[in-house]
C-alpha cells in the first residue's frame, strides 16, 4: 500500500525518529561516558557531551590492566577470548549442523528418524537447563578454563540443523539426480552443489551465531576462573563490583563500547548476504 | 551407441506394484516415446532405466551390458529433466563440463566438447552466463548440451518440454528430433502429450496403469489400436465409442437400432470411429443430431448425439460448414476404418 498524505509521512517519520532515539541514546551516553576522566563521571550532573579523554581511555582500557588496583587482564585479550569463543561456536555449529542435516535429508540409514528426534529434543535443552550436568562433563574432561570448554557445549544444538534441513528440502531432487548422473558421489555433491547453494544461509546463520556466541554470559562465567580466560561480556559485570571502590565509569563504558564493536562489524559487513539468506527462496 | 533392452520390469513401492512386467526392445539409434496419462508409471520406468530408481524385478540391458546394479553415472546415459535441473551457481559452461570434470577428462577435451555442443545448440554466447539469466528455452538447450557433451549411449528425456509455452514447445520438439537424428543416438522420451509422442517417436510405447498397452509406430497405433485405451488416447479429437451388438448375419446393431455391416463377432462389441473418418452422406446410416460446431478453418468439428440416443459423437469435416443446431446429418464409415473392440476386455477384435 502506497499512500501520499503529508500527515502520514510526518507521523511515520516521527515514529521512526522516536525509535532511533530510544536505541541511540544509551549508546550516546556510553560514548560520552567513555570520553571523560574517571572523576568527571562521579560528579552530578552527568555530562551529555563528549569530553577529551576518549583516546586516552581507549589506550588504558585496551592495553592496560583496566581498572586501577585490580589484576584483570587487558581488554584486548578478553576481546580476543570472546572472538575465539564466538568464532568457534559459529563455525562449529554451522559445520556440525550442515553435516547432520546432510545425513538426515540425503541418506537412508537405520534409525534415521530416531536420530532426527534425538537432535530435535536438544531444542528443549538449552545450556541453562542442562548447566549442572554439562559443567560436570566439561570439568571431568578437564576442559575448564579452555577455549574448547567455552565453545563445545554451546556448539551442539538443533536449531541450525533444522534450518539446513529446510534449506536442503527446498533443493529439488533433480539436482541430486542430475549430480548422480554426472557421476558425483555423496561428498562431491555436498561440496560442489549443496555448500554453494546454501552459501547465503550459511552467512545468515553465521551472523546470528556469532552474536549469540559473543553475548554468552552464564556459561563463560561458570567455567572460566582464570582471569586469562575471561570474556569481555563477563568482565563488564565484574568491573562494576571490582575493587570495592566507586565504579570507574569511563573505563567500564569504554569496555562496553569495545564489546559492541565486533557484532556491529559482522552485521554491517554481512548484511547483504544475511538478508538474502533469510528471504531468498529461489533455488 | 547401443540398443536398449527391457526384460520383464517390475517396480513396487512396499506392497503397491506400479509397473507390472514391462518388456521391449529399443534398436540402436531409435527414438522411442513412452506415453501415457499421469500416474501410469512412465517416469518411473525411465528412472529405472537411468538408475535413479531401484529395479524390483526384471533386467535392463544397454547394448549387451546388464546395468541393473550400475550407478547412473556408469550406465553411459544422459538425462534431460523436466525442470532442467541445472546447477544454479555454475555458469552454463561449468554446468556442461561438470560431469566430464568428475570423469577426469582433460581440460582441452572438455573445452572442445563443450564448444562443439554449444555450436550445435547455438548457445555459444551464453556460455559464461548463469542459468537464472536464461529464458526457459535457453535453459532447455543447456540441459540438452549437458547431455550431449557426455556422448552417451542412450539419451533419456523426462517431459523436457512441459515447462515451455506452446509455440516454443513445437519449435523445441522439432529441434530435439533433428538433434537426435544428427547424433544418431538411441533416445527414450517420456511425455503425456500424445501429439508430442506422435511427432517425435519412431515408435511409441503406450503405458496405462503400469502395463504396456501397445508398442508400435505412430501409424500402427493410429490405424490399428490394440485396445480401447490406445484408441482413445491417440488421435485428436478423440475417437468416438459406441456400444453395438454383432448379429448372426454379420451386421452390427447400433444403440439406436440402426444396423451397419462389418461385424467381426457375435454379441456385444464396442465400436470406435475416428471423427475424421466419418464421411458425410445424406443416405449414411450413422445419423448425428448436431448440437455445437467448432470452426477450425481447415476443418469443422461437429459435436452432436447419435440420433435417438444420448451418445455424444464428434465428426470432423474438411472445410467450412454452417449448420444450425438440431439438424440431423447422415454419415458413412469405411469398414476398414471401423475399429471393433471386445466390450469386456477392451482388446481389439
Amino acid at each position: 500500500m502506497v499512500e501520499h498524505r503529508p500527515i502520514l509521512t510526518v507521523l511515520t517519520h516521527l515514529v521512526m525518529l522516536t525509535g532511533i532515539l530510544l536505541i541511540a541514546f544509551p549508546i550516546w551516553i556510553t560514548f560520552v561516558a567513555a570520553s571523560h576522566d574517571a572523576i568527571r563521571m562521579t560528579q552530578v550532573p552527568l555530562p551529555l557531551w563528549p569530553g577529551d579523554q576518549f583516546w586516552h581511555n581507549m589506550k588504558i582500557t585496551l592495553l592496560g590492566s583496566g581498572l586501577r588496583g585490580t589484576e584483570t587482564t587487558p581488554v584486548w585479550w578478553m576481546m580476543f577470548n570472546s572472538l575465539v569463543m564466538a568464532l568457534s561456536i559459529a563455525f562449529g555449529k554451522i559445520a556440525i549442523s550442515i553435516i547432520s542435516a546432510f545425513a538426515i535429508v540425503y541418506f537412508r540409514f537405520p534409525f534415521r528418524m530416531g536420530f532426527f528426534w534425538l537432535i530435535f529434543i536438544t531444542l528443549m535443552l538449552p545450556v541453562e537447563v542442562r548447566i549442572l550436568p554439562t559443567f560436570e562433563v566439561v570439568a571431568n574432561l578437564g576442559l575448564l578454563n579452555s577455549y574448547a570448554g567455552l565453545s563445545l557445549p554451546l556448539i551442539a544444538s538443533a536449531t541450525a540443523t533444522f534450518m539446513f534441513r529446510q534449506v536442503f528440502l527446498t533443493i529439488p531432487d533433480e539436482m541430486l539426480e542430475s549430480a548422480r548422473i554426472d557421476g558425483a558421489g555423496p561428498m562431491r555433491f555436498f561440496w560442489d552443489i549443496l555448500l554453494p547453494l546454501s552459501r547465503t544461509n550459511i552467512a545468515a546463520l553465521f551472523v546470528i551465531l556469532f552474536i549469540y556466541g559473543w553475548n554468552q554470559y552464564l556459561w563463560p562465567l561458570l567455567i572460566t576462573t582464570d582471569a586469562d580466560m575471561t570474556t569481555v561480556v563477563v568482565s563488564l559485570k565484574q568491573m562494576l563490583t571490582a575493587a570495592e571502590a566507586t565504579p570507574e565509569w569511563n573505563i567500564i563504558m569504554m569496555t562496553a563500547l569495545l564489546a559492541m564493536l565486533p557484532p556491529i562489524l559482522v552485521v554491517v559487513f554481512m548484511q547483504k548476504l544475511f538478508v538474502k539468506g533469510l528471504t531468498e527462496t529461489d533455488k | 551407441m547401443a540398443s536398449l533392452t527391457l526384460k520383464d520390469l517390475y517396480k513396487s513401492y512396499g506392497n503397491t506394484e506400479v509397473l507390472h512386467g514391462i518388456s521391449g526392445e529399443i534398436q540402436d539409434g531409435e527414438f522411442v516415446v513412452i506415453v501415457g496419462p499421469s500416474g501410469c508409471g512412465k517416469s518411473t520406468l525411465l528412472r529405472m532405466i537411468a538408475g535413479l530408481e531401484i529395479i524390483s524385478a526384471g533386467e535392463v540391458y544397454i547394448g549387451d551390458r546388464k546395468v541393473n546394479d550400475l550407478e547412473p553415472a556408469d550406465r553411459d546415459i544422459a538425462m534431460v529433466f523436466q525442470n532442467y535441473a541445472l546447477y544454479p551457481h555454475m555458469s552454463v559452461r561449468q554446468n556442461m563440463a561438470y560431469g566430464l570434470k568428475i570423469r577426469g577428462i582433460s581440460k582441452k577435451e572438455i573445452n572442445r566438447r563443450v564448444e562443439e555442443a554449444a555450436d550445435i545448440l547455438e548457445i555459444r554466447e551464453y556460455l559464461d552466463r548463469k542459468p537464472r539469466q536464461l529464458s526457459g528455452g535457453q535453459r532447455q538447450r543447456v540441459a540438452m548440451g549437458r547431455a550431449i557433451v557426455r556422448e552417451p549411449e542412450v539419451f533419456l528425456f523426462d517431459e523436457p518440454l512441459s515447462n515451455l509455452d506452446a509455440k516454443l514447445r513445437v519449435q523445441m520438439r522439432l529441434e530435439i528430433r533433428k538433434l537426435q537424428q544428427r547424433l544418431g543416438v538411441t533416445a527414450v522420451y517420456v511425455t503425456h502429450d500424445q501429439v508430442e509422442a506422435m511427432t517425435l517417436g519412431d515408435r511409441l510405447m503406450v503405458l496405462n496403469a503400469g502395463y504396456v498397452e501397445q508398442f508400435g509406430t505412430p501409424l500402427e497405433l493410429y490405424e490399428r489400436p490394440a485396445s480401447l485405451f490406445v484408441a482413445g488416447f491417440i488421435g485428436s479429437p478423440a475417437m468416438n465409442f459406441l456400444e453395438a451388438k454383432g448379429q448372426p448375419d454379420g451386421m452390427l446393431q447400433l444403440e439406436n437400432g440402426v444396423v451397419i455391416s462389418g461385424a467381426k463377432s457375435e454379441g456385444p462389441v464396442t465400436l470406435g470411429m475416428r471423427p475424421e473418418h466419418l464421411i458425410e452422406d445424406t443416405e449414411g446410416p450413422i445419423r448425428i443430431e448436431v448440437s455445437v460446431l467448432e470452426q477450425l478453418g481447415a476443418n469443422t468439428l461437429i459435436h452432436g448425439t447419435l440420433e435417438g440416443t444420448e451418445r455424444e459423437m464428434v465428426a470432423s469435416l474438411p472445410g467450412i460448414h454452417q449448420l444450425e443446431p438440431g439438424r440431423v446429418l447422415g454419415f458413412l464409415i469405411r469398414p476398414d476404418e471401423l475399429h471393433q473392440f471386445d466390450s469386456k476386455t477392451g482388446k481389439r477384435l
